[in-house]
């Protein structure tokens, strides 16, 4: 063996000597080369917003959305293997629908990200399995208000007022730090991650792609909604703008 | 199906529970019996299932204890893993599973009652074969039915603690007093936001009605032609 995993890089079930699971950290590659995610909270409720790279002309448009919808008052991001996503955005329906079953009332957002923490970290213990080649961005209002959380490849995850995942993260992080996210209204947010996005895309390197956008709270009624067409197209056109004058 | 095992015993009852403003009023009469023969006449009714949530049980004694024992394991577990008071619906959809989905093999009318920050007060009705009902009373047990009139004239909205204890205390005695599979003592809690308040009523201090004399015995003694025409043997007259 003479490459850089030495042996070590074979299976998730594998430490090396220096204590690290290579295949997980193989798994955050995956996610770097993901257009970037980036989620939101504001004082009244979650903004989600996705830079999704269009890789085709033929594809028709809002094809393969990177934000899905939970439960009624959860919604979800993720960068990395698009298939991936959608299998932990259908284990989390499982879970919230399970939750209200069984409680009848709406799952906390941390315990739906505690239960997907879980999922994810169990497929970093096996030789016969791959990690999740994700990073998911999970937001939500539930009793105790806005909530947002961000599960990685290893399972671990966080809450955070503002969080970014994929390609562009280190720019949307430090745009995000700019922002008093405490204080901003959804609407507010809904410009300010328009463009954050806009503003992380490499228009060099990269070709054409959407912005999707997602919101939750006192504006939607609670619900994970798309954001309307009428505010997504002002939010884009002052992005734009809003670019041209930062160059 | 729903048949007492031989032997078994039940809780042929009255229960009973009544939200109001700032809390719920919840009791029941104290009697357990193995047919004719009455095994406790001091049974405790009122079960805990968490720290602001009872529940009143009605059917077979083997049966409500177990699923209140699972339901106290389950929000146990739940409050852990939440980090918080769990709320009476949550208590009450969980009682309502077990209830419903071995509903074969229980005999077991529950009612859940308690407060939470979520909703405040708040009464669930678990009848026999399962299925969840929020009430702002509610009654159970074999008893219940011998005073559904006496609640639907006597309730009103807006009630203070005060006035519903008194509710909930002659209700339960004009249920004891009629079904003979009720009877004893009278326990109840008052659950607030503050704590759970447990009252006494000794089965020589219930609060007692109008309970007959001897009309009959009276009025067979007196002449035939005296009876046509008296008057102690006329209707018991009716307050409006």
């Amino acid at each position: 063996m003479t490459s850089i995993g030495t042996g070590y890089d074979l299976s998730a079930s594998t430490y090396s000597p220096d204590g690290r699971i290579f295949q997980v950290e193989y798994a955050n590659k995956a996610v770097e080369n993901s257009g970037t995610a980036i989620g939101l909270r504001v004082k009244d409720g979650i903004v989600l917003a996705v830079e999704k790279l269009v890789h085709s002309k033929l594809l028709i448009p809002d094809a393969n959305r990177r934000i899905q919808t939970l439960d009624r008052h959860l919604g979800l991001a993720t960068a990395g293997l698009l298939a991936d996503g959608r299998q932990l955005a259908n284990r989390a329906r499982d879970e919230s629908a399970n939750f209200r079953d069984s409680f009848r009332s709406p799952a906390p957002v941390k315990y739906i990200a505690d239960r997907l923490g879980s999922y994810v970290q169990v497929y970093t213990l096996y030789s016969s399995v791959r990690p999740f080649g994700i990073s998911t961005i999970i937001g939500g209002v539930d009793q105790d208000g806005p909530s947002l959380f961000v599960i990685e490849p290893s399972g671990v995850f966080f809450g955070y007022h503002g969080a970014a995942v994929g390609k562009g993260r280190q720019l949307a992080k430090t745009e995000l730090e700019k922002l008093k996210l405490s204080e901003l209204t959804m609407r507010q947010a809904v410009l300010e991650a328009a463009r954050i996005i806009y503003l992380v895309h490499d228009d060099s390197k990269e070709k054409t792609f959407e912005l999707e956008m997602s919101w939750i709270g006192d504006e939607t009624n609670g619900l994970h909604v798309p954001v309307p067409k009428d505010l997504l197209a002002e939010a884009e056109q002052k992005a734009k703008a809003a670019l041209e004058d930062f160059e | 199906m729903h048949r007492l095992k031989q032997g078994e015993v039940n809780l042929g009852t009255s229960i009973m529970a009544v939200q109001f403003d700032g809390g719920v009023v919840i009791g029941a009469d104290s009697r357990t019996t193995t047919g004719s023969y009455i095994a406790n006449r001091v049974t405790d009714k009122l079960t805990y299932l968490h720290d602001r949530i009872y529940c009143c049980r009605s059917g077979s004694a083997a049966d409500t204890q177990a699923i209140a024992d699972f339901g106290h394991y389950y929000l146990q577990m739940q409050t852990q893993v939440m980090g918080s008071a769990p709320s009476v619906l949550t208590a009450a959809a969980i009682m309502e599973k077990m209830c419903y989905q071995n509903k074969d093999q229980l005999s077991a009318g529950i009612i859940v009652a308690g407060w939470d920050k979520k909703a405040g007060p708040s009464v669930y009705n678990i009848p026999l074969g399962g299925g969840l009902f929020r009430q702002p009373w509610a009654i159970g047990g074999s008893g219940s039915t011998y005073v559904y009139g006496y609640c639907d004239a006597t309730y009103q909205e807006g009630w203070g603690k005060d006035e519903t204890v008194n509710f909930v205390k002659n209700t339960l005695a004009l249920a004891m007093s009629r079904d003979g599979s009720s009877g004893g003592c009278i326990r109840m809690c008052v659950i607030t936001e503050d704590g759970v308040e447990r009252k006494f009523i000794p089965g020589d201090e219930l609060p007692r009605f109008w309970e007959g004399k001897e009309v009959l015995g009276e009025a067979t003694r007196k002449p035939l032609a005296a009876l046509s025409t008296v008057s102690d043997v006329a209707p018991m007259a009716v307050e409006v």
